[in-house]
């Protein structure tokens, strides 16, 4: 008999194949051409305009939405990805909402922003699935860069000194480049395999290597890459996950979220991806919120997202929030886990309520679970790193690194605000300053 | 409550809006429709000649300029005169008359530029018991290459000899049809008046290519690889209309002849100006080809509100009211001295003010870092874009400085007095006559 939202336990199946797709459909479907040009005819084309300002990576907003609206949306996906080469993906992932849709004087004047985000996948897509890549490599220079890191610093790094006419070798630990796109990212955010075909829209460009598996401190060592290249880009993400540090963490069922997004994404039959019946997910980030919507799409009867300050401290921004909740997840708030309760697996786990600066509350709260993902946060891994700062890698403006030859951005480096955005501008500056440093 | 009902050159209608002559009134089953969802009259699309009636192309016939969200801002046509029997149009009219007795009815005609064509057809068309004539003499294509509509309309001659038979052939009242395709619409408009017309209605549609199509490289609408010019009309040639309607209306020797307003009429607000401007009452269509009959319903409500708020009891209360105020340039005062303000609650920070001020004008808006914009009073000279260009309607104003306010830009305090270019030193008629 087939598993139900009502069956104990972590449980495969519990809805039909047709639920799982429909729940699992695309976020935002593509704007068709009649929805772009209304969306576009409400930009003012402003001056130095907000949004533009508001994007980490400085996208010519007003311009290439009238690109679209001049009935060429080519010439926009041009100005998105000559800023941004992983625009596909930034006009899907990125919180528009706190970036270039909140400074939208549309939002000010009606609150209802110019759908920025949407316009842009619209151009994006239509260029990429044209198949065309619009950039050309410059005449080769003879000179090699290794990148450490096939997520966004690092792809967003390698292009443009691809572009530049650099040979590029990227080096990932996992078996496909990609990052946090493949492996990080809600799925209803990049359907039909998107973060794959990016990337090998992005290869298109020439001159760079892949090589997976290949995993710094097992086999490259730092020293090595800099004997052996012009010069180093680090950008391996924050490979740890932060522990709970609780008794009963080592329970069956408690995961890491980053872990459990990770098997969503690559799983080939959603169907056969277990769930628990009572999901709680601790922690108020974005890994949080993808971890506790996708639960509940996989079809857990009851998930819980606990975070242990107030809404607004949460990293996750409204519009996720909302989605959330609208999807079913309940959020509690100034909750902190105190104990995982159960006999081998997970049963309960328990909760002490706190302020907005944690001082205990007195009161407790116990909520059923039998799936507990831990998403409170990633670190920084490895040895024989450049020097740190706060567990991250300290960069200059353009990312250099204590060693000298050697750049960093992305997750990994200080500074940012862990979005794929700002990982991809943090590439592509260490990247024109790489460009510099040896054609200097 | 305003009294709408209209009499314009004797013919009675419940109200000034009229459907132009034009397809929505080619037949009887539209101008039912049109009576009953409110218009006050209709000119039937122009009868030709008896006898086989002229053929349309059978591809398209309108091309179109769009503003934001597709909204249709200019049309334009290549449809000709009524391509049904004339014999059928007067039946229709004579039944759609016989029903609405109270609403207006006008024949529009075009017929060669004969007297016996014109003699012999209008008393035929006043047996169907039409309250008067209009004289296409606007039409721009097709039937011009023919000899008639704007060909006619381009020779007041013409227009004069023509309007004269027709006067001679019928009691009725006859409204002549000007087209704006000529350079000064004061010399067809005189003719007409010469030749005794009761009225005048304008504009007709002007020249106009609408859009090219690049991949065949011809104009639209395109006919089997070809295109030619249409008529223009809709929202888009409103300021061109109304400024012909008020070159008449001011004109010494037309002021008396009563003026039918024509020329993108889309709102209550629109027939307000054109008949502030001397029209008696306006004729609309492509309001209607673009949003259907009901759109009457908005512009009686919307007019009745207004004449209430205003005190004026019926629509001659109004007519003509705003052309004693339209004048040449050079009796503008120009002691007179204002200067833009922006409403910081209002403002949404965009900056269109900003880009256009400093790009194109005068360099007087002063953006800061926190994109506060403030307009430099040294440097504005009140050209008005800043306003124009605002997305927020009220948000910049422009503000008149008394007399005896210091004007910042030129360093010079406010004069009381009027003082045009006929007497300011700068002119050099004023320095050649000391």
């Amino acid at each position: 008999m087939s598993k139900t939202p009502y069956s104990e336990g972590i449980q495969a199946g519990r809805l039909s194949p047709a639920e799982l797709a429909e729940n699992f459909g695309d976020l935002h479907p593509r704007l068709d051409d009649h929805e772009a040009l209304v969306a576009a005819d409400r930009c003012y084309f402003c001056h130095d305009a907000p949004c533009m300002t508001a994007c980490p990576t400085d996208i010519d907003i007003p311009l290439f939405i009238r690109q679209i609206a001049t009935g060429t949306p080519e010439a926009a996906a041009k100005t998105i990805l000559s800023q941004n080469i992983l625009g596909g993906m930034c006009a899907r992932v990125c919180p528009t909402e706190t970036l270039c849709e909140e400074v939208c004087v549309r939002e000010v004047a009606e609150g209802k922003p110019v759908i920025i985000g949407q316009l842009q996948r619209y151009a994006t897509d239509r260029l990429m699935a044209a198949g065309d890549h619009p950039f050309e490599r410059a005449a080769p220079t003879g000179k090699t860069v290794a990148v450490v890191g096939a997520g966004p610093a690092g792809l967003a790094c390698a292009h443009r000194l691809a572009m530049h006419g650099h040979d590029v070798t990227v080096y990932d630990a996992r078996a496909k480049a990609g990052g946090l796109n493949e492996y990080g990212i809600a799925a209803y955010k990049a359907v039909d395999g998107f973060a794959r075909a990016e990337v090998d829209w992005l290869l298109k460009i020439g001159g760079i290597t892949v090589e997976t598996g290949r995993k710094l401190g097992d086999g490259l060592t730092l020293d090595g890459l800099k004997a052996d290249f012009d010069a180093v880009f680090l950008g391996v993400g924050l490979g740890g996950v932060n522990a709970l540090r609780l008794e009963g963490e080592d329970r069956d069922g408690v995961l890491d979220a980053v872990d459990f997004i990770a098997d969503l994404r690559q799983a080939d039959d959603l169907a056969a991806l277990g769930v628990g019946r009572d999901v709680v997910v601790i922690g108020g980030g974005m890994t949080a919120i993808d971890a506790a919507v996708q639960a509940k799409l996989l079809g857990a009867l009851n998930v819980t997202l606990a975070y242990r300050r107030g809404r607004d401290r949460m990293n996750a921004s409204r519009f996720e929030q909302d989605l959330a909740t609208s999807k079913g997840v309940r959020i509690i708030t100034n909750a902190s886990p105190v104990a995982i309760h159960g006999n081998g697996a997970v049963r309960e786990i328990e909760f002490a309520y706190s302020d907005d600066d944690l001082n205990p509350t007195g009161q407790s709260v116990r909520i059923p679970a039998d799936q507990v993902l831990k998403a409170i946060g990633q670190s920084l891994q490895g040895d024989g790193l450049p020097e740190l700062e706060g567990g991250k890698i300290k960069v200059s403006d353009t990312g250099r690194t204590s060693v000298a030859g050697v750049w960093a951005g992305g997750d990994c480096a200080l500074g940012g605000d862990d979005l794929t955005v700002t990982a991809v501008a943090e590439g592509r500056d260490a990247a024109e300053d790489i460009h510099a440093t040896l054609t200097a | 409550m305003a009294d709408l009902t209209s009499d314009f050159i004797g013919i009675k209608s419940p109200n000034p809006f009229w459907l132009a002559s034009a397809p929505p009134t080619d037949k009887e089953y539209n101008v039912r429709r049109a009576f009953e969802a409110g218009w006050g009259g209709v000119v039937w699309k122009t009868l030709g000649e008896a006898g086989p009636p002229v053929v349309n192309v059978n591809g398209p016939r309108y091309g179109a300029i769009h503003g934001a969200d597709r909204r249709l801002l200019g049309l334009n046509n290549i449809e000709l005169i009524t391509d049904r029997p004339l014999e059928v149009n007067l039946e229709e009219m004579a039944r759609v008359k016989r029903d609405y007795p109270d609403h207006a009815l006008i024949a529009s005609v075009m017929v060669p530029c004969e007297e016996k064509a014109w003699k012999d057809i209008l008393p035929v068309i006043a047996e169907t018991g039409c309250d008067g004539f209009e004289l296409n003499f606007g039409c721009p294509h097709g039937m011009a290459e023919r000899g008639m509509g704007s060909a006619v309309g381009q020779v007041p001659e013409y227009i004069e000899m023509v309007t004269r038979w027709a006067k001679e052939a019928t009691p009725l009242p006859v409204i002549v049809k000007l087209t704006p395709n000529i350079t000064n619409i004061l010399y067809p408009a005189t003719a007409a008046f010469n030749g005794g017309a009761d009225a005048v209605s304008l504009i007709n549609t002007i020249n106009s290519i609408t859009n090219v199509n690049l991949d065949a490289m011809c104009p639209e609408p395109m006919i089997d690889g070809k295109g030619t010019h249409g008529g223009y009309c809709g929202p888009a040639v409103k300021p061109i209309a109304m400024n012909m309607v008020a070159e008449i209306a001011r004109n010494p020797e037309t002021a008396t002849l009563p003026i039918s307003g024509i020329g993108g009429i889309t709102t209550w607000r629109d027939a307000a100006e054109f008949m502030a401007l001397g029209a008696g009452n306006v004729q609309v269509c492509t309001a209607a080809m673009t949003y259907g009959f009901k759109i009457v319903q908005e512009m009686i409500s919307g007019l009745s509100q207004w004449m209430d708020e205003k005190g004026y009891e019926s629509t001659a209360d109004f007519v003509g009211m705003a052309t004693p105020n339209v004048t040449d340039w050079q009796y503008l005062n120009l002691n007179h001295i204002t200067k833009a303000e922006i409403n910081q609650d209002d403002c949404i920070k965009c900056g269109r003010c900003y880009a256009a001020c400093e790009d194109t004008s005068h360099q007087a808006i002063a953006m800061s870092e926190d994109r506060v914009f403030t307009v430099k009073d040294d440097e504005c000279v009140a050209c008005n874009l800043c306003v124009n260009v605002c997305p927020v309607d009220g948000c910049i104003t422009m503000r008149t400085l008394a007399p005896g306010e210091m004007d910042e830009r030129t360093g010079q305090p406010v004069s009381g007095d009027y003082g045009n270019w006929l007497a300011h030193p700068n002119n050099p008629s004023v320095t050649a006559a000391e």
